[in-house]
């Protein structure tokens, strides 16, 4: 951490650093939190009059190398004492370009590129990716390939809230948490190994389908991991939910109201933490999560234990839907069986010409996809992924454009953390769980 | 894969009058579906109206805002009376109550690109509109602190624009090695 002795002295960010107090009117700053707050003029000139003059505060910085940081996020807090006043997280160091390579990118290639966006949740961007393109195509997946993707999501739904777990003890302190948390994260990630061939980035959701049926002996693989977590799950409730020092880092800390969170467009935990039942799965269905049975956790404090809580929840809730999908799942093909969508299968090419020409264009060319707009929503573990994709009926992208949950919940930051000690601030970035990849894309 | 029918219901209005007599319209902007997704069309000027009506109407959230460059893509399906222009933004709204979608899609025009921001409205859209900022160059009349947010601050151009080449830029560590 370095303090800022002058504004833009040690940095090079220029208008992207925070503005300090001085060049600040008393309106302006209280326009951050006044159009969040909803409050009348009147109120918001009492509340700055209650500010702090500038020579009582300290601006300093925090990250981008800070462990707590989840990477790569840098903030810059406003501190008199130990009490954060202003919050303005920067990001952007991890910013690639992603949108813009899609541009170049087939629709078929375009998996690959947004797997690696929120890469703690791969799935769910190549699940919303290869759904944009299929509304686009206006083409419905086969039901065994939604059900095998209604799977995959939910496990991968368990392994990102179990990193979530790992690393928000971390944050804490409570370091075997953090051991506890990767364990168990790597007998989710080797199921989704076995089925896709990959732990991460499997570009295994495609547009018409999934890459390739589930492999013999995967009830095995997923009866393992589903032996192994709930009896590790109460150990979690042992280790943590009970737990006196716990409770008191997280309990009251990082408060935000539905009606912040609503305006701030939160979504995923953190909206739910506040006690909004909003889920995309049950209140928008996608696949086939109208026929499934589960439940919506909700929290009552918008605090960082209601986001723990919720988060530990939706993975038994998860492993709930998992055991449904089990049961159920369909037999048939597992990816649309149109050749201008989906290559044939390798048997097929040595002895079909037309295979062979198929499996060349769509490696080569892709497939054309007609003109139009979408925009198509699920729910990942951080909250609402969308995809808004456009078509000039060619076959790439004209545009594609990832909502991603983390960017837009990291302005609910500045709002969590304002009045709260700075030591609560790692607690507090650690419940929102960010993941800057999908952030800066 | 079928064929790709008509998706602008105002278009084929006028094919078949007796079904739908008069285009569609919401707060006075006409309205179109693509894939069965309802999208709104106001203008620069009344798009602030339309979203305030929208609002009203029960959709409180701001889900996602950004931004198209149709440089290269300029005849593209838009209802009768809304001339295309070089960019448009993409505001897409969530009803909770109706769980409803609507997407309002404005034109803005290459020589004036700017928009009233409509962060008094959602405070959400503070970073959103930050990023079409940086990443198109369109400004937000009104916007707390429109500066670069993705980009290095002291970057040059629009990445985004469909006139800004991918790998144009050389890379800019030092002492990296020379171009094979």
């Amino acid at each position: 951490m370095t303090v800022v002795h002058e504004p833009h002295a040690d940095t090079s960010e220029g208008a992207q650093e925070m503005v300090p107090r001085s060049q600040l009117g008393a309106a302006e700053l209280m326009r951050e939190l006044g159009s969040v707050l909803r409050l009348s003029e009147a109120e918001a000139a009492a509340a700055a009059e209650e500010e702090p003059g500038e020579d009582q505060t300290m601006l300093i910085n925090m990250g981008p190398q800070h462990p707590s940081t989840h990477g790569v996020l840098r903030l810059m807090l406003e501190l008199q004492g130990e009490t954060v006043l202003r919050t303005k997280p920067i990001v952007g160091y991890l910013h690639t370009g992603m949108e813009k390579t899609a541009e170049s990118l087939t629709f078929l290639q375009g998996g690959t590129n947004v797997t690696r966006m929120d890469y703690a949740s791969p799935l769910f961007n190549e699940l919303v990716f290869s759904t944009a393109v299929e509304t686009l195509l206006e083409i419905e997946v086969p039901e065994r390939a939604v059900w095998i993707r209604m799977l995959l999501s939910e496990m991968n739904r368990v392994s990102s809230h179990l990193l979530f777990m790992a690393t928000n003890g971390m944050d804490i302190g409570a370091v075997s948490m953090m051991l506890f948390g990767w364990r168990d994260r790597e007998e989710a990630l080797r199921f989704l190994e076995q089925v896709t061939g990959l732990r991460m980035n499997h570009n295994f959701i495609r547009p018409g389908g999934v890459a390739a049926d589930l492999p013999d002996g995967w009830r095995d693989g997923l009866a393992r991991a589903l032996d192994l977590l709930p009896d590790h799950l109460e150990e979690y409730d042992t280790l943590l939910t009970g737990q006196p020092i716990y409770r008191e880092r997280l309990q009251g800390v990082g408060i935000i109201t539905a009606q912040e969170a609503l305006a701030l467009g939160a979504t995923g935990p953190i909206l739910r933490s506040t006690g909004v039942p909003w889920d995309l799965r049950r209140d928008l269905p996608y696949l086939a999560y109208d026929q499934v049975e589960f439940d919506v956790i909700v929290g009552t404090y918008g605090d960082c234990f209601d986001r723990y809580a919720i988060r530990l929840n939706e993975i038994r809730e998860s492993m709930g839907i998992i055991r449904q999908i089990v049961d159920r799942m369909p037999r048939g093909d597992y990816r649309i069986q149109d050749k201008k969508v989906t290559p044939p299968p390798r048997a097929r090419i040595d002895e079909s010409m037309e295979a062979l020409i198929h499996h060349f264009k769509i490696f080569t060319e892709g497939f054309k996809v007609p003109e139009g707009e979408v925009y198509v929503a699920v729910e990942s573990p951080r909250g609402e992924l969308g995809c808004y994709l456009v078509s000039d009926g060619s076959s790439t992208p004209y545009r594609m454009h990832i909502r991603p949950p983390s960017f837009v919940n990291l302005q609910c930051l500045p709002h969590m953390m304002r009045g709260g000690l700075m030591a609560d601030g790692v607690a507090v970035i650690s419940s929102v769980d960010p993941i800057m990849g999908e952030v800066d894309r | 894969m079928t064929d790709a029918r008509t998706d602008d219901r105002g278009a084929a209005a006028d094919v078949n009058p007796e079904r739908q007599p008069e285009p569609e319209q919401v707060h006075g902007a006409p309205v179109t579906w693509s894939r069965g997704q309802r999208v709104v069309h106001p203008t620069g000027a009344t798009y602030l109206d339309v979203i305030r009506g929208l609002i009203d109407d029960g959709f409180h959230v701001c889900v996602d805002l950004t931004a198209v460059d149709y440089l290269t893509a300029a005849g593209r399906a838009l209802p009768d009376g809304v001339a295309p222009e070089r960019f448009e933004v993409v505001v897409n709204l969530l009803s909770m109550q109706r769980r409803e979608r609507v997407r309002v899609r404005v034109q803005v025009p290459e020589d004036d690109a700017s928009l009233p921001s409509l962060f008094d409205l959602f405070p959400g859209t503070e970073a959103p509109e930050r990023e079409v900022f940086d990443m198109f160059g369109i400004s937000f009349e009104g916007h707390p602190d429109l500066t670069r947010i993705l980009m290095p601050e002291d970057w040059i151009g629009h990445p985004l624009r469909k006139d800004y080449d991918i790998g144009r830029i050389p890379v800019q560590f030092k002492g990296a090695p020379e171009a094979r």
